[in-house]
C-alpha cells in the first residue's frame, strides 16, 4: 500500500483506493431507472482508459480541459483522466449562457472541451467563430449528436474503446505523467461566480486539495462507508471538495442522480450519510413540508403540531449531547417514531450524520427545524479561494448565528475595518493570468481578504458574519448601512425569496422584494386570491398587505440593535419578475448583484425615493437560450412603518 | 415481426442517407360519411424515413386522412399500399403488428396508470407469453418483462421524463401528458408514426419541447412519421414535404418552400400576401 508521502495527486489517491476499497461502490448513477454501480478498481480502469485516450487524441502536459454538464461519473472521471495526462480539468457551469462560457474558455485557453449533452456542445460550437484554440470537443450523451461534423469531435465512448485499444502505445508515456504531478502541481483551476466583474479562474494545487480534504475529512470523521448525492454544480468548489477531493481521500462513494428534476426521489433513495445544500435547499424542501401539512388531516395536522412543539424543545439538546430529562426523552423517542423518522424518510435525510449548509445566511427557524429532527445539520463558512474550509461548527457547539470555529489547520484574523483575513493549507496558489487581482487579495505572508466584514465572539470563539466588507456603508447621517444583514432577515419569511435594501449614501433605507411563488401561490390558493402569473400575483394588494406585515416585522426586530437601526425599511415594493442569473442580476449561485440591479432598475430606485405610489416600468428578460424579452408593469410602492429612533421619517 | 432491436435504438452507425424509397402510398382514396365526401380523389405517397406533414383548414378533411392512413377508416374508392403490398382492412392491433403507430389530437391515455405502466401498454403487441404466465410471473414471462421494461426505460430517457415515471397519468399537465402519449407510440416500435396535431394547445416552450423530440425521433430510430398540424411554424421547420388539403381535395404537394409558393395554398391556407 502506498504510504502517504506518495498521496500527493488524485490519480495517486485513486491508485490506492482501487487496491484498498477495490470491491467497494465508489460510483453510482441512477440510469434507466436503475442505480448503476462502479466499484473503486472497475473506476480505476474507466478513468485509466479514459486519460488514454485522450493521449490518443493528443492531449498535452498543461493543456486546460473544460468540463462542462451536469453531474455525472464520466465528467467526475474525465477531470482526473486530464489531471493523469498532466492537464488541468476545469469545470464550468452548466446552465452558463453561451458569451458566459466564452469568457471562461477563452481565458483558460482550454484546448478540449468534454461536455454532457448536446445543449452544452451546441454552446461550444457557438462559441467556436470566436475561440479558435479548442482542438477536440468530447461528449457523453450521444443523443441527437450523429449528424454533427465529427472531424475534432468524439463520443466518449469512442475515446474510451481508443484508449483501451491503443494502450500499449500510451501505458508507459501516462505513468510517465501521472509520476510527475506533485503537491504543488495544479489540480484544478475553478472560477469564482464573480459577484463583482469578469470571473477570475482561482488555480488550486494538489495540496490546497489533498490537505483540505485531508484536515476536513477528519474532523467529521468521515468513513469509506459514507454516501453523498453529487448534484450541485460540478463548476462550485464546494462539489470538487465533496466529490473529488473528500471521496477520494476517505474512499466514500459518490452518487448522482438521474437528472435534475429527478434529484428529491434520488435523494430519498440513497439516503446519504454526509449532505451538503444552501440554505435555498433546506428552504424549500420545509416549505414543501408546510405546505403539504396544510393539506393534512386534523389528526395528522394536530400530531405534526405536538410533536414538532417537542422537537423543539429537546430536539437540538438530545443532537448536542446535554441532559434531558427522561419524560422528554420519552417524548422525543414517540415522536421519533411517528413523526419525525417518517419526514426524515420522505426528505431523504434518515441516514444523514453530517450535514451542512453555507453559502448564504440560514434562516433561525429552518436550521432549528433540521435541527430538532434529529438532522446534524451544521454551518461553514468558506470560499473558492481557501479551497472551501474557513470556519465550521465542531458537533456539539451548532448555532444557527455563528459559521464555527476554524477548520483545521487555518489561522485567522480581523482587521481593524472589520474585514475577516485568513491563511491555511487550502489557500490558493493565484488567480490565473491576474497578477494584480492576486497581489490585492493575497499578501506576501500569505493572508486572504475574505471581503467579508465580521467579529468573534468573545466568550465561545466562534466568528460572526455581518456582510460583505464592501457592501457595508454608511447613511447620509453617518449611521452604519449593512444591507445584506435586513435582507437575510427578510428572507427568513418563506414567502419572500429574494429582497434588495437601498440606502447607502441617502438619509432612509427602501427595498425590493421578490415573492416566493410556491409558498405565496400556495397562500393565495387557501385565501381565494385568483391569479394567472407571477406577476399578477406580486402585485395583489393582499399580497402587498402579507409583505407589509413582514417589513414591518424585520424592522422592529432591527430597531432592536442600536447599531444597525438605521437600515429600516420606509418603503418597498414588489418586483414584477424574479431576480434572474440569466439576466445579470445574480450570480450563478444565486447571490444578489447590486451593482447591476441598480443601474437595471434606476427608474424604481428613484420612484422609491421621490414619494410616487406606482411607477410605469418595462424591463428587458433573456431567456435560456439567449434571446430577449420585454416586461412592462405598473408596480405600487408601499410605505412600511418604522419603530424606535428612526420614527421622524416615518412621520412624512 | 421485424421489430427495432436494440442497436437500432442507438442508431444507425452509418450515415446512410436518411430518406429512402416509398413506404406507404395512397392511391385515389375517396372516403364519404354516406352524402358527405370527407376525402375525394387524393394520392400521394410517404417515403421512409421522412416527416410528412398534412395541412390545411379546419374540416380539410386531415383527421379523416390520417385514419385511412391507420387503418381505422376503409375509404369506399381507392387502395392504400403498405410497404410494397396492398393493404386489406385490418383490427386495430393488426394495424400496430404492421408497424403503425399513432397519437390522438384528444390525448387517450390510461389516467390511473403511472407513466411507466401506461408506455409499458405499448408493448403489449410485442409480448410473447401468455395471460397466465404472465399472471404468475413464471418462465419466460419474467426475463420478457425485464426485457421489455429496458426498452421502455430507454423511451423514458429519451423523452426526459424520468422525474414522472412513476406518476399517475391524470395528474400531469397537458404538455406531458402529450409527451407520454408520444413514448407510448414509441414503445410499439412504429416503422410508421402518425400524430395528430401533437402541439396543440402548447406554449411556444413546449412546442420547441416537442419538435425537438419528434426531429430525434426521426434521426436516432429513422422512424417515417406522418403528421397533423396547425402552427404553420413548425410544420415549416420540422417537415420534409407537405400535403395540404383542402375541402378533401389535394390543392398542393411538395417541399415546404414549394408548398409555400404554391399559389393556390397561399389563397386557400395562408391567406393572400399583402407585400
Amino acid at each position: 500500500m502506498a504510504g502517504p508521502q506518495e498521496l500527493v495527486s488524485i490519480p495517486a489517491l485513486l491508485r490506492r483506493n482501487a487496491v484498498q476499497f477495490a470491491k467497494a461502490p465508489a460510483y453510482r448513477e441512477k440510469e434507466f431507472g436503475i442505480w448503476q454501480v462502479w466499484t473503486w478498481a472497475e473506476a480505476a480502469e474507466e478513468i485509466r482508459a479514459i486519460a488514454l485516450g485522450f493521449m490518443a487524441l493528443g492531449l498535452k502536459r498543461g493543456d486546460y480541459v473544460a468540463v462542462v454538464g451536469r453531474n455525472r461519473p464520466a465528467l467526475y472521471w474525465s477531470m482526473v483522466a486530464a489531471q493523469m495526462c498532466g492537464a488541468i480539468p476545469v469545470p464550468l457551469y452548466q446552465d452558463a449562457v453561451a458569451d458566459e462560457m466564452a469568457y471562461v474558455l477563452d481565458h483558460c485557453g482550454a484546448t478540449f472541451v468534454i461536455c454532457g449533452d448536446q445543449e452544452q456542445v451546441d454552446k461550444i460550437i457557438e462559441v467556436q467563430d470566436r475561440i479558435h484554440h479548442i482542438e477536440q470537443v468530447v461528449y457523453v450523451d450521444k443523443r441527437g449528436m450523429r449528424k454533427y461534423d465529427h472531424s475534432r469531435m468524439n463520443w466518449l465512448d469512442d475515446v474510451v474503446a481508443e484508449g483501451r485499444a491503443a494502450h500499449w502505445r500510451f501505458d508507459a508515456e501516462l505513468d510517465e505523467r501521472i509520476a510527475e504531478l506533485d503537491y504543488e502541481s495544479t489540480c484544478v483551476m475553478l472560477y469564482t461566480s464573480g459577484t463583482t466583474g469578469k470571473p477570475k479562474g482561482v488555480v488550486l494545487s494538489n495540496r490546497n486539495i489533498i490537505e483540505t480534504s485531508k484536515n476536513s475529512a477528519e474532523f467529521d470523521k468521515l468513513r469509506p462507508s459514507d454516501e453523498i448525492l453529487a448534484y450541485l454544480p460540478m463548476a462550485w468548489v464546494g462539489d470538487f471538495i465533496f466529490s473529488v477531493g473528500q471521496a477520494m481521500w476517505t474512499g466514500f462513494c459518490v452518487n448522482c442522480p438521474e437528472s435534475p428534476t429527478t434529484m428529491m426521489n434520488d435523494l430519498r433513495e440513497i439516503g446519504p450519510t454526509y449532505f451538503f445544500a444552501p440554505p435555498r435547499v433546506f428552504e424549500g424542501q420545509l416549505t414543501n413540508v408546510m405546505i403539504r401539512m396544510e393539506d393534512a388531516g386534523r389528526i395528522k395536522k394536530a400530531l405534526f403540531r405536538h410533536y414538532m412543539k417537542v422537537a423543539r424543545k429537546v430536539g437540538p439538546a438530545i443532537l448536542d449531547g446535554k441532559p434531558v430529562s427522561v419524560g422528554d426523552r420519552l417524548a422525543y423517542f414517540i415522536g421519533d417514531k411517528i413523526i419525525y423518522g417518517p419526514l426524515k424518510n420522505t426528505l431523504g435525510f434518515s441516514r444523514v450524520r453530517v450535514g451542512y449548509t453555507a453559502g448564504e445566511a440560514i434562516g433561525p427557524e429552518i436550521f432549528d427545524f433540521y435541527r430538532s429532527l434529529g438532522i446534524n445539520l451544521k454551518q461553514l463558512y468558506g470560499q473558492t479561494e481557501a479551497s472551501v474550509f474557513i470556519t465550521q461548527q465542531p458537533d456539539g457547539q451548532v448555532r444557527s448565528d455563528t459559521v464555527g470555529v476554524p477548520s483545521p489547520g487555518v489561522e485567522l484574523k480581523i482587521a481593524d475595518n472589520g474585514e475577516v483575513f485568513y491563511r491555511g493549507p487550502g489557500t490558493f496558489v493565484e488567480y490565473y493570468k491576474n497578477p494584480e487581482s492576486t497581489a490585492s487579495t493575497k499578501d506576501a505572508e500569505g493572508w486572504v481578504a475574505t471581503g467579508d466584514a465580521g467579529f468573534f465572539e468573545e466568550a465561545t470563539g466562534h466568528l460572526r458574519i455581518i456582510d460583505r466588507a464592501k457592501d457595508v456603508g454608511k447613511m447620509a447621517d453617518g449611521r452604519l448601512f449593512a444591507p445584506k444583514y435586513v435582507e437575510n432577515k427578510l428572507k427568513f419569511y418563506p414567502s419572500i425569496l429574494e429582497a434588495v435594501v437601498f440606502g447607502n449614501g441617502r438619509d432612509r433605507c427602501t427595498a425590493f422584494v421578490n415573492i416566493d411563488l410556491n409558498a405565496v401561490g400556495n397562500w393565495a390558493e387557501r385565501n381565494n386570491i385568483a391569479y394567472s402569473s407571477y406577476q399578477e400575483l406580486a402585485a395583489n394588494p393582499a399580497v402587498y398587505a402579507m409583505i407589509r406585515g413582514h417589513v414591518e416585522e424585520v424592522n422592529a426586530s432591527v430597531a432592536a440593535d442600536p447599531m444597525l437601526s438605521g437600515c429600516q425599511i420606509h418603503r418597498f415594493l414588489i418586483l414584477h419578475k424574479e431576480l434572474d442569473a440569466d439576466d445579470g442580476e445574480m450570480t450563478r449561485t444565486r447571490k444578489v448583484r447590486r451593482k447591476v440591479i441598480e443601474d437595471k432598475y434606476q427608474d424604481l430606485i428613484a420612484a422609491l425615493y421621490d414619494g410616487r405610489t406606482s411607477i410605469y416600468t418595462e424591463t428587458e428578460v433573456t431567456y435560456e437560450d439567449g434571446r430577449k424579452g420585454a416586461i412592462r408593469a405598473t408596480l405600487r410602492i408601499e410605505d412600511a412603518a418604522t419603530t424606535g429612533p428612526a420614527q421622524r421619517m416615518a412621520a412624512e | 415481426m421485424n421489430a427495432m432491436d436494440v442497436a437500432r435504438m442507438d442508431g444507425p452507425e452509418a450515415d446512410a442517407p436518411r430518406i429512402g424509397g416509398v413506404l406507404m402510398e395512397m392511391k385515389n382514396i375517396t372516403l364519404r360519411f354516406g352524402g358527405v365526401k370527407a376525402i375525394t380523389d387524393i394520392s400521394f405517397d410517404i417515403r421512409e424515413g421522412e416527416i410528412r406533414a398534412i395541412i390545411g383548414p379546419n374540416g380539410a378533411g386531415k383527421s379523416s386522412m390520417l385514419n385511412v392512413i391507420s387503418g381505422f377508416y376503409v375509404p369506399q374508392e381507392g387502395e392504400v399500399w403498405f410497404r410494397g403490398r396492398r393493404r386489406p382492412q385490418m383490427k386495430p392491433y393488426e394495424v400496430a403488428q404492421q408497424g403503425i403507430a399513432r397519437t390522438f389530437q384528444n390525448i387517450a391515455l390510461f389516467e390511473g396508470m403511472s407513466v411507466l405502466d401506461n408506455i409499458m401498454t405499448g408493448r403489449l403487441t410485442l409480448m410473447k407469453t401468455g395471460l397466465w404466465q404472465q399472471a404468475l410471473w413464471w418462465g419466460r414471462a419474467q426475463a420478457e418483462e425485464v426485457e421489455h421494461r429496458a426498452k421502455v426505460e430507454k423511451i423514458i430517457d429519451f423523452l426526459e421524463i424520468q422525474h414522472i415515471r412513476k406518476t399517475p397519468v391524470g395528474r400531469l399537465p397537458y404538455g406531458l401528458k402529450k409527451r407520454v402519449e408520444l413514448a407510448r407510440a414509441l414503445a410499439t416500435e412504429p416503422k410508421l408514426l402518425l400524430l395528430d396535431e401533437p402541439m396543440a394547445g402548447m406554449n411556444v416552450e413546449e412546442k420547441e419541447d416537442m419538435s425537438r423530440f419528434i426531429l430525434d425521433t426521426n434521426d436516432e430510430f429513422g422512424t417515417t412519421i406522418c403528421l397533423i398540424e396547425h402552427d404553420m411554424g413548425v410544420v415549416m421547420d420540422l417537415s420534409d414535404r407537405v400535403v395540404v388539403m383542402d375541402y378533401g381535395k389535394k390543392i398542393g404537394d411538395g417541399t415546404p418552400d414549394e408548398v409555400r409558393s404554391n399559389q393556390a395554398v397561399i389563397d386557400a391556407y395562408l391567406g393572400v400576401q399583402h407585400d
